[in-house]
């Protein structure tokens, strides 16, 4: 590991002008994702400016919306009361991810930005655009089995120096995704907010690019605004042994429903793009429907057609399908 | 006041010297301080004094407070075991993915290959080593000695200190519940039925933990 300068700032103001005074230097919150990229040399800070000290862990229902401090612990969103009884689909989703410790130790910030688990990005001797930009992507038509399914415009292929088919590996995300949320970010010329949707980047033309955080920023808070989903919302995660994976393919559904009818309808997809993706179309789908199994096959097909299987992960545009569905039904309460 | 100008090594490239330079200014500054202003400046909240090849930090583990001098590269992990001799702790992965390094940082179950120890300046680690009162064997430990819940040894440290964890945080309620929340220390002997059922009965008979 290369050598680094550990610092240690005690405000927000502190941190960003040390990360804009040294352009090569690193946050580091709880450390689960960056200590293992700098262990294996993908990630080589010469400067280690660690957050845990600022006053970021707050969690605080404020007027319309729910404001949770970038450090705030995944262990400790899980469990808390304003979370479990207004975001219960944000609680489900961070209880799927990781294992009692990590969740202790991640950040929601970090959760946030965590890199793919493509293995090929974690392999220095094996071509990847999204660690090395344009030296080709070593999982197109290599190992692929958990890789994406759905792409920007043409699909994936187009041009091997800019090609990227891994998927975000976060399960917090998809929940966030589905509602409505902003990430608040701090930076030398102040304050920001961006629309979840708009903070992961697909992979077109810059791989090596996960989010559109600017360098040196800061990411401060999200916010989550007020819903109606809290009695119709479920996270399903679908891998490859019963705990402690990271998801194959996930589903965040969220519903309101009155009258044995659906009103509202919101839903995320995870493991299946190179950001968490959102089924738009579903609230047109749904609204002013009797929940059915035939209704929610129906919708879980339409978005399936424009899934695209690399060579080894058809099986995933069937299961997606599937865990769709049966997402619907858990969040319906039909059987 | 003369504060570690030993500690910045000729080695250091400039641009760390210049860093180094600030902090032991800014340290300068409090030679004028009173004398318990100073105190307080040393204390565990106003983070280690160093550079990039070594920083000095205190933390305490295992109820006793240590001072030491380290490269910031160590894990925390690694000071236990290759500085301080604590070897009960585990290397397993070094990545995150067995738990055998399982230790309690400030109450909290945590890994300790992913994080590195400076970052624990002021913090306070129990590891197994801390868990037993003595001579005394931890609660858990006599159940999974009774259940057998264990064959080569390698991840019990882990498995105890994460166990521990487990019933404090109230995830022990049903075997399901500990099999999820006992999920991050794998077992390559599959010693798991055993491992949950000393879990459950430690939770069942109520001692505490
Ligand atoms: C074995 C294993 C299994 C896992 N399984 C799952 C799983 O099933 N589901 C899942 O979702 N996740 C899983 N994870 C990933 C885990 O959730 C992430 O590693 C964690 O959320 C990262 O948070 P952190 O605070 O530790 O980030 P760090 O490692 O400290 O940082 C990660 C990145 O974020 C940057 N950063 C951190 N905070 C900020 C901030 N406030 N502003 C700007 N930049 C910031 C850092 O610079 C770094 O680049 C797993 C991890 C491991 C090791
Ligand atoms: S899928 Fe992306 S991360 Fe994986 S090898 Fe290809 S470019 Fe790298
Ligand atoms: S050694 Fe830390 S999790 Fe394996
Ligand atoms: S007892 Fe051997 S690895 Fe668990």
């Amino acid at each position: 590991m290369k050598p680094f300068q550990y610092l240690r700032p005690k405000t927000i103001a502190e941190a960003i002008s040390m990360a804009a005074d040294y352009p090569e230097a690193q946050y580091i919150a709880g450390g689960t994702n960056l200590v293992d990229l700098m262990k294996r040399g993908i990630a080589s800070p010469s400067k280690l400016i660690d957050i845990n000290h600022l006053p970021l862990k707050k969690i605080e229902h404020r007027y319309d919306r729910l404001r949770i401090g970038a450090l705030a612990l995944n262990s400790d969103v899980a469990k808390n009361k304003s979370v479990l009884s207004r975001q219960p689909l944000l609680a489900q989703a961070l209880l799927a991810g990781a294992s009692g410790q990590l969740r202790n130790m991640a950040t929601v910030g970090g959760n946030l930005l965590q890199r793919t688990r493509c293995s090929y990005f974690y392999d220095l001797a094996l071509p990847c655009n999204k660690r090395k930009p344009g030296s080709g992507c070593g999982a197109e038509a290599g190992v692929n089995r958990t890789h994406a399914i759905f792409f920007a415009g043409n699909g994936f292929g187009g041009n091997e120096k800019s090609s990227c088919i891994a998927v975000h590996p976060s399960d917090m995300c998809v929940a966030l995704t589905a509602l409505d949320t902003e990430v608040v970010i701090n930076g030398t010329s102040g304050e920001r907010r961006v629309p979840f949707k708009d903070f992961h980047r697909l992979s077109t033309l810059q791989p090596e690019l996960d989010t559109n955080l600017q360098p040196g920023e800061l990411v401060t808070a999200i916010e989550v605004t007020d819903n109606a989903f809290a009695q119709h919302s479920h996270y399903l995660k679908v891998r490859d042994r019963a705990s402690y994976a990271f998801a194959l393919v996930s589903v965040a559904a969220a519903l309101q429903m009155d009258g044995g009818r659906i009103w509202d309808a919101r839903m995320a997809l995870g493991g299946v793009a190179h950001k968490p993706w959102r089924y738009w179309a579903i609230d047109l789908m749904l609204r002013g429907q009797a929940p059915s199994e035939k209704l929610f096959r129906e919708v879980a097909e339409h978005e399936m057609q424009s899934a695209k299987a690399t060579t080894q992960n058809a099986f995933k545009i069937k299961l997606t399908s599937n865990a769709i569905v049966a997402a619907l039904k858990a969040a319906t309460g039909i059987s | 006041m003369d504060l570690d100008h030993d500690a910045i090594p000729p080695d250091v490239p400039d641009e760390d010297r210049r860093f180094f330079l600030k902090q032991s200014m800014f340290f300068a500054g409090l030679s004028m301080a009173p004398a318990d202003f100073l105190q307080a400046a040393l204390a565990p909240d106003d983070g280690p004094v160093g550079n990039a090849v070594k920083v000095k930090l205190s933390l305490t583990v295992n109820g006793k407070r240590r001072r030491i001098s380290i490269d910031p590269r160590m894990t925390l992990l690694d000071l236990l075991r290759e500085n301080m001799g604590l070897t009960g702790t585990k290397k397993g992965c070094d990545f995150g993915q067995c738990g055998a390094c399982t230790v309690h940082v400030d109450g909290r179950r945590t890994l300790s290959c992913l994080t590195f120890a400076v970052m624990q300046h002021g913090a306070k680690v129990t590891t197994i080593e801390g868990l037993s009162d003595g001579e005394k064997l931890h609660p858990l430990q006599e159940a999974f000695i009774k259940h057998d819940g264990f064959q080569c040894g390698y991840c019990t440290p882990g498995q105890v200190m994460s166990g521990v964890a487990c019933i404090r945080e109230g995830h022990a309620g049903s075997a399901d519940e500990v099999r999820e929340y006992m999920s991050g220390n794998l077992c390559r002997c599959g010693a798991y039925p055993n491992i949950v059922d000393a879990i459950l009965e430690v939770k069942k008979e109520g001692t505490k933990v």
